[in-house]
């Protein structure tokens, strides 16, 4: 049964279906404290995290929904009234083939073309789980352990860690009062990943957020929280290229990223969401001295994407890179980019933004360097290039340069094009048709991501483009 | 063996009003042979290159290209005696590329991201599965497109196409290919011509005709913008494709320079967009020494 169901069944019929399937626990659609307490209770979570959630409640209740940036996407058809803010999907009976037959057809369509087997598509999608990943992830999970990493669900950390998570959740680096749809994460959360990398340690391996999609069930507002101590290192992979499917229409989910002096966090991320999603998120790092933060992330799908991960460069020597790719098709707004704070000396950052706009499609870069008053010798480079498949598609570069110190330097290049016509030629006239011709420039566009992502969401990423652009993707 | 001919070719810029160029080309290449096309600049020589491999920017409006082939090379296709003729004019570029057309651009283009290696190899493979397509029967077609569907396996093998050029044989070829033309082998692993000298795009485009084996290659000016030693690289790669492959070369070029290197079977002269005069080398030495202007009163006083 999806949520769509559920949506449309009145309120007695879906007490009966509680009663029936004792299989999950359903809130009230649209959101009232009611709600917020029904989810805190059902989760058995302590009393200083149902107050976090009311005190989000109260923000979001208070604040406006964001309609006068320029050029920003069209939010008024977010009827946050209309979402039911929470489904608990029972382990128990997840798996089973229905849920499977349940996806939307576009959804199964991409598996099927990605050539995943059907196995793998539903682990990938959540309604099965994939028993040799399983095995391999707690041999990985031992081996973690064993240096004190901590990886587990976010629900469950707030039960099993809870000193570190009452410390560092959505106090400092995303607080409910960031915007109005972190407020909205604030007081609706659920599920996400809890990973914490003690003093010293080097995580070796991509710690990849695949086993929560075959446990818990990827909530719409799963809420991350990354703690790397001093000198630790961990490269975090969440989601993955196989298309998440949201069956309602917003996703609202939380990344808050702790970097302490010295370490090294990545954190990649490649979403696909179904095309009448909602899409919009806050993730933010704070960087301490000479830590060094990097986001790569591919946003793909979703009607209206609204996503600027930032980071907030604190300590001295601090540094932060950024490598972003959209893909709008037609109907879709994809508006992300970068946020970093320079407040310290001697930081340094990059962002990289690519976006493909085809079909009427419409890529936005918003970005925002912000340079402090203490912030000498910082640097920073900013480098936007949008490539478009024809004339009905469009590009803005938005980029916000705050500069408070005189002893910076920054730079900022953009690129607009259109995909030549000379280059597609030159690639034909060497034997490859029109599709593979421009399928290669875009290919080669888009490598800065793709080299730095595992081989295999590399070879995804590239293959879900490549259905994009045959306009095969529903 | 493979004979380009181009009969009473006229082309103009394919936009409303668009400038008339090609005004009646009549001109033969065999394999094996090597054809200089010589002529002051907006005579047509560029435009006749584009034209021949299809370039969406010229439209033509009189006139025909064909291409004949020679049915021993096929033994493998079984091809039909009525496929090894082909009106170029109705096929796509990449089409005629399989053919065996390959054109060296004056200009290439500068793909970022694309490696050397990666595009090559999908060139290659491009190339071998097109002329496979066109030389099958509609069933054979039909099979052929079923395997495409998609992967049968995990997207991390790749597809599995029957008689595809794999990574590693290929890396042979290129390998090969490269030492002959002198070639440093980080180029393998960098972009394709993006940031490349002029004389490195030029020896990347004798590189890849190295790699294509195309029957007949025209090459746009590729001598321009090249310093002694790499001119002396690029005339032994254009040799090399000659005497290994028997590829038919039309060399475009303003200046004798090359033709020094590459001893031309036939010159001709284009003016106004027309050949006007063709002779053997000597006729190359005459324009060095002479210029265009000489051709030019011989012409027009004859008209």
């Amino acid at each position: 049964m999806s949520s769509d169901d559920l949506q449309d069944t009145n309120t007695e019929a879906r007490f009966e279906f509680k009663k029936e399937q004792k299989a999950a626990e359903v809130a009230e659609k649209g959101l009232t404290e009611e709600t917020v307490r029904m989810i805190s209770e059902d989760k058995d979570e302590p009393e200083w995290m149902l107050e976090r959630r009311l005190k989000a409640l109260n923000v979001y209740q208070e604040m406006p929904m964001p309609t006068d940036w320029p050029g920003q996407p069209d939010l008024s058809d977010v009827n946050v009234g209309e979402i039911l803010p929470y489904i608990r999907p029972d382990i128990e009976t997840r798996g089973g083939e229905d849920d499977w037959d349940d996806l939307p057809d576009e959804i199964q369509d991409t598996f099927d073309k990605l050539g995943i087997p059907e196995a793998e598509k539903k682990a990938l999608s959540g309604v099965g789980a994939q028993y040799e990943s399983e095995v391999v992830y707690q041999n990985m999970k031992e081996e973690w352990e064993d240096k004190g990493v901590v990886f587990m669900n976010m629900d469950k950390a707030v039960q099993e860690h809870p000193e570190i998570v009452r410390e560092y959740f959505m106090t400092r680096a995303v607080p409910p009062t960031d915007n109005k749809f972190a407020a909205l994460h604030g007081a609706v959360w659920s599920g996400g990943s809890f990973v914490y990398v003690p003093e010293g340690v080097t995580v070796q391996m991509p710690i990849q957020a695949y086993f929560r999609m075959n446990s818990e069930g990827m909530g719409q507002f799963e809420h991350t929280l990354i703690v790397a101590e001093e000198n630790s290192e961990v490269h975090y992979i969440e989601g993955c290229s196989a298309p998440q499917y949201a069956t309602h229409n917003l996703h609202s989910g939380g990344v808050e990223v702790f970097v302490k002096e010295g370490a090294h966090v990545q954190y990649s991320t490649v979403q696909n969401w179904s095309k009448n999603t909602y899409n919009l998120n806050t993730k933010r790092a704070i960087v301490e001295s000479d830590g060094r933060m990097e986001w790569i992330s591919g946003s793909m799908g979703s009607k209206a994407t609204m996503l600027y991960p930032s980071s907030v460069l604190q300590g001295p020597g601090a540094s932060d890179n950024h490598i972003t790719i959209a893909f709008a098709g037609e109907g879709q707004n994809i508006d992300t980019g970068a946020k970093v704070y320079h407040n310290a000396p001697d930081t340094k950052s990059t962002i990289e933004s690519k976006s493909i706009s085809k079909d009427g499609g419409r890529t936005n870069y918003r970005g925002l360097v912000h340079m402090g008053t203490n912030a000498a010798g910082a640097s920073t480079s900013v480098e936007c290039d949008a490539l478009m498949f024809d004339n009905e598609s469009t590009s803005d570069t938005m980029p916000y340069m705050e500069i408070r110190e005189s002893d910076v330097d920054v730079a900022h290049e953009a690129t607009v094009g259109k995909i030549g016509d000379e280059d597609v030629f030159y690639l034909q006239s060497r034997g490859l048709d029109d599709d593979d011709a421009k399928q290669m420039i875009v290919a080669g566009f888009i490598e800065p991501i793709t080299e730095e992502l595992p081989i295999e969401y590399a070879v995804e990423l590239n293959r879900l483009i490549e259905l994009e652009m045959e306009g095969s993707l529903g | 063996m493979a004979t380009l001919e181009l009969s009473n070719l006229h082309a103009k810029v394919a936009e409303d009003g668009g400038e008339q160029i090609l005004d009646g080309v009549d001109l033969e290449v065999g394999s094996g042979e090597i054809h200089a096309l010589m002529g002051p600049n907006g005579s047509g020589k560029s435009t006749t290159a584009k034209v021949i491999a299809g370039h969406p920017a010229y439209e033509v409006t009189d006139g025909e290209v064909n291409l004949h082939l020679d049915g021993d090379e096929f033994e493998d296709l079984e091809v039909d005696e009525a496929d090894l003729h082909w009106n170029l004019l109705d096929l796509e570029p990449n089409e005629r590329a399989a053919l065996g057309i390959f054109l060296g651009f004056q200009y290439p283009a500068e793909i970022e991201g694309v490696t050397m290696v990666n595009f090559l190899r999908t060139a290659l493979n491009a190339k071998l599965d097109e002329r496979a397509e066109l030389f099958e029967d509609e069933d054979e077609d039909a099979e052929a497109d079923e395997d495409d569907a998609g992967y049968e396996t995990s997207p991390m093998e790749g597809p599995v196409d029957e008689g595809e050029v794999g990574v590693e044989e290929f890396q042979a070829i290129l390998s090969e290919k490269m030492e002959q033309l002198d070639m440093d082998e980080s180029f393998a692993n960098r972009y394709l011509n993006a940031g490349f000298s002029g004389g490195e795009k030029k020896q990347n485009e004798v590189l890849q005709a190295a790699i294509l084996e195309p029957e007949i290659a025209v090459l746009d000016e590729i001598d321009s913008g090249l310093d002694i030693d790499r001119l002396q690289d690029v005339s032994n790669g254009i040799e090399a494709l000659r005497d290994e492959q028997g590829t038919g070369v039309l060399q475009i070029t303003h200046y004798q320079r090359i033709l020094d290197y590459v001893e031309p079977d036939h010159v001709h002269v284009m003016l106004d967009g027309q050949i006007v005069k063709s002779g053997g080398p000597e006729l190359a030495e005459k324009l060095e020494d002479r210029g265009y202007d000489w051709v030019r009163d011989e012409v027009y006083e004859a008209a």
